[in-house]
């Protein structure tokens, strides 16, 4: 049998060994260009209402920036937790993606509301601005506004315990 | 009761499977011709039980069987009846049936037409085939059941991905699976040779028309694939090497590959081992681009829900159906050395160049679409690989093999001198050459050298393609023309088709003008030499969908060209928004508008497209399938059946 033969087979280890590497690791971690820099800028308006908002009024006190719809199967799936975590008192910003203001503002009557304000990104500028793959997706910023962190798909306890909270707590201290 | 029938005829589809993929094997072990022939009854049996189960789940989604979980997930009771019964392979369980529901197809169809086969060869491939089937249809029990109830049973359905409702994305996965799964023959074969160890033209000549069907429906597949994208997803791209786009084109590069290579098997004798080792990497890249979409390793804009058990699942599989073949060509390919001489200079030197560049260009497409995956596994962070890489890896790979595609029907088998070459090829270089300057500057006005390169590439194939007709006409007149096989034609459509590819490719990269525009009712922007003008955007309800429809009306020099209807849809669902783009096409441009949002004060933003010689691209697709379906049809393949086993035609078997 010459050495050449084997090559395929050998290749195909490799293969299967660095897929059985990557069937561990969640692909959802992708790494956001935008951690450690400011957050980017913004113009919105406040649901249901024209007052508008910008990127400032995120600056002074650690929070969580979630980007939600009323129409995302994701966001009903975090809502709990959501709430869960207003309860104990944290600051959750939330920007409505590309979504219409009656439906939204239904959606909230309907299964409560965990935001402290929310702002309506209607045309989804904000979103590609701030490098939104998709909702729900959630940004954790520090007191000065800087992005320490970004969580793609529903935030539940273990994101929060293992990776959120200790940011929280460092940023606040 | 309708779902249990189906899960149950699954469950039976497994047990056949199981007797398909071990008693022919048997039979061959101990030379019984009985056990040998099992396989033939065996895979029929196996194709009507999933049929019947395949069946079972289309009923679900027609009545609206809102206790079977995948039918909630996946229809709505407002959508229409022909998405109902496409919504079947619109997500994962579905699409799962839908490939084994093709596996067993083709097993059936090699049961039906190989009947000249030797009974040992045709047991053999069978055999395989029925042992595939085992992997996947436990893969469908085991993980993913479609027929699984949920209870309490949902009011409605959550409706199909509203992606996937459009006539084009009814037909892509079936075609596309077609072609995947369809390389699962070619594997079949190549496994066969290798444990019998009988590896000759005969062989070269049972494979070739099985490898191009395959082949052709994964062309149009990937061409549909495309063509939808750009209706669709409102982008105006019509390729984005995207993983799951990666995963279809990996095999098509090696299937091409193949199909030659079996050419020089069949002519020649030679590359045989070669052949064995595409044959089996087309399927093991099929396999691939299955893993790579159902486990979820990759992310992409393809949105199929994932899950990691599935993934161990498809990779342990993976990984034991390509560790025996690779096992098995590590030890019987060795005893394939050819006993020929290859020169460069011949049709069979060319076309094995061709075949190196063909696979390099794959593995460099898989290399883009691991790359992310092996930076994280060495811990370098993550990254994604995105359409620069590929376009400068793949554009000087295909280059030169176009210019050799041109070539080698210009050379004949065994040996070429360049003497004979040069005047077959004189000509057309020159008016390739010509030709290639003066286009770009006679359709824009603008001379680019890739433009330059790009259509003097399309030309020279054109022209080469259509070398052999002409050399025949010039022999022997109408005569000549009429002698031509149909394998012969195949290959010039084919190749006429990769021409056209080339140009609408070149002309579309380099001369398309994108303009994101604000209009309000009355506005008008201009594109290129057109001038776009919104009249008005009125509400119109669909079905399941509520739609704004803008119309657009396009002029030149004052002149009406098209009237444009782009759509914005809210699916009343989910709340997705989906666009409708509208495209007005010649074959020399298309023009495309996309609405995108609504601004304050009644204002849209609309995308504008200009998209010089777009269709040509489809075409060029379109072409290759069918001179695929010249070539698979030709005559030699079934006189062949006849000449290899005589008995038949006493029998009066039809072939």
């Amino acid at each position: 049998m010459r050495i050449r033969y084997l090559l395929p087979a050998l290749v195909l280890v490799g293969l299967v060994l660095l897929f059985a590497f990557g069937l561990q690791h969640d692909p959802r971690q992708i790494p956001s260009p935008l951690i450690g820099k400011p957050a980017p800028a913004f113009t919105l308006r406040l649901l249901g209402e024209q007052t508008p908002y910008t990127q400032e009024q995120l600056r002074g006190r650690p929070l969580l920036v979630n980007f939600w719809a009323s129409w995302c199967a994701g966001c009903l799936v975090e809502h709990p937790f959501l709430m869960e975590l207003a309860r104990r008192g944290v600051e959750i910003v939330g920007i409505d993606y590309k979504d219409t203001d009656t439906e939204a503002l239904r959606w909230l009557a309907r299964h409560g509301n965990p935001y402290r304000t929310i702002a309506a990104d209607t045309e989804g500028r904000a979103g590609l601005d701030w490098g939104v793959y998709g909702v729900p997706e959630t940004f954790v910023l520090d007191a000065q506004g800087i992005i320490v962190y970004k969580h793609i798909g529903p935030l539940d306890e273990e994101a929060w315990r293992t990776k959120i909270a200790p940011l929280l707590a460092g940023g606040a201290g | 009761m309708i779902p249990e029938l189906g899960h149950f005829a699954l469950l039976a589809a497994l047990a056949v499977a199981i007797i398909q993929g071990t008693f022919p094997f048997v039979g061959v072990w101990r030379r019984d011709a009985r056990l040998m022939a099992v396989g033939v009854s065996a895979a029929q049996a196996q194709f009507v039980l999933i049929l019947i189960a395949y069946a079972c789940l289309t009923w679900a989604f027609v009545e609206r069987d809102w206790s079977v979980a995948y039918v909630a997930a996946n229809a709505h009771s407002q959508l229409p009846l022909m998405y109902r019964i496409s919504a079947v392979w619109g997500a994962h369980e579905g699409s799962m049936l839908l490939w084994v529901l093709i596996l067993a197809g083709w097993s059936a169809a090699v049961s039906l037409f190989s009947r000249s086969l030797p009974a040992d060869v045709q047991a053999q491939v069978l055999a395989v085939l029925g042992a595939l089937a085992v992997g996947f249809l436990l893969f469908i029990l085991l993980t993913s059941n479609p027929f699984d109830r949920i209870f309490p049973v949902p009011e409605d359905g959550r409706d199909l991905n509203p992606l996937l409702q459009d006539p084009g994305l009814v037909i892509h996965p079936p075609l596309l699976y077609m072609g995947y799964v369809g390389f699962s023959v070619a594997f079949a074969f190549a496994i066969a040779a290798l444990i019998g160890g009988r590896l000759d033209a005969a062989w070269a000549r049972w494979t070739r028309p099985w490898t191009t069907l395959a082949w052709l429906f994964l062309t149009l597949g990937i061409t549909l694939g495309s063509w939808w994208a750009y209706h669709e997803l409102g982008w105006g791209g019509w390729w984005f090497w995207d993983p799951v786009e990666n995963a279809s084109f990996m095999p098509w590069l090696v299937g091409t590959a193949l199909i030659h290579s079996l050419a020089v098997t069949e002519k020649r004798g030679l590359l045989k081992s070669w052949t064995v080792l595409l044959a089996i990497l087309a399927f093991a890249l099929s396999l691939l681009g299955t893993f790579l979409v159902r486990s979820g390793v990759l992310v992409s804009v393809h949105a199929f829900a994932t899950d990691p058990a599935r993934g161990v699942f498809i990779l342990t599989f993976l990984a034991v159906v390509l560790g025996i073949a690779f096992a098995l060509y590590a030890w019987r390919a060795p005893r394939f050395a050819a006993d020929g001489e290859l020169q460069w200079l011949s049709r069979e030197g060319l076309l094995l160049l061709n075949n190196v560049f063909l696979v390099i260009a794959a593995a460099a497409v898989l290399i883009g679409t691991l790359y992310p995956l092996v930076i994280d596994a060495f811990g370098l962070g993550k990254i994604s690989v995105g359409p620069p890489y590929f376009n400068a890896v793949f554009i000087p790979l295909t280059a030169p093999l176009v210019l050799f595609v041109g070539l080698a029907s210009a050379v004949g088998w065994k040996r070429a001198r360049w003497p004979e070459v040069w005047p077959r090829i004189r000509l057309a270089l020159f008016i390739a050459l010509g030709v290639g300057v003066c286009l770009p500057w006679l359709l824009h006005r603008h001379i680019q050298p890739a433009a330059v390169a790009g259509a003097f590439l399309a030309l020279w194939t054109l022209i080469m393609a259509c070398e052999e007709p002409w050399r025949r006409w010039r022999a022997r007149g109408r005569r000549g023309i009429a002698q031509i096989p149909r394998a012969v034609w195949g290959m010039t459509v084919a190749h006429i088709g990769l021409g056209v590819w080339v140009l609408g490719l070149t002309f579309v990269t380099l001369y398309h003008i994108e303009r994101d525009v604000r209009l309000g009712p009355g506005q008008s922007a201009e594109v290129g030499a057109y001038r776009f003008e919104l009249q008005s955007v009125t509400p119109r309800p669909g079905p399941n969908y509520d739609a704004d429809q803008a119309l657009v009306v396009v002029t030149r020099d004052a002149e009406v060209i098209a009237r444009l209807k782009p759509e914005r849809r809210r699916y009343r669902a989910q709340g997705t928004v989906m666009t409708e783009a509208a495209v007005d096409h010649t074959p020399l441009r298309d023009l495309y508008v996309a609405l995108a949002e609504p601004l304050e004060g009644g204002d849209w933003a609309l995308r504008i497209y200009f998209k010089p010689m777009m269709r040509l691209v489809w075409l060029g697709g379109v072409l290759m399938a069918i001179g695929g379906l010249l070539a698979a049809s030709d005559r030699r393949y079934r006189l062949a059946r006849w000449a290899a086993h005589p008995a038949a035609r006493i029998d009066g078997v039809p072939a």
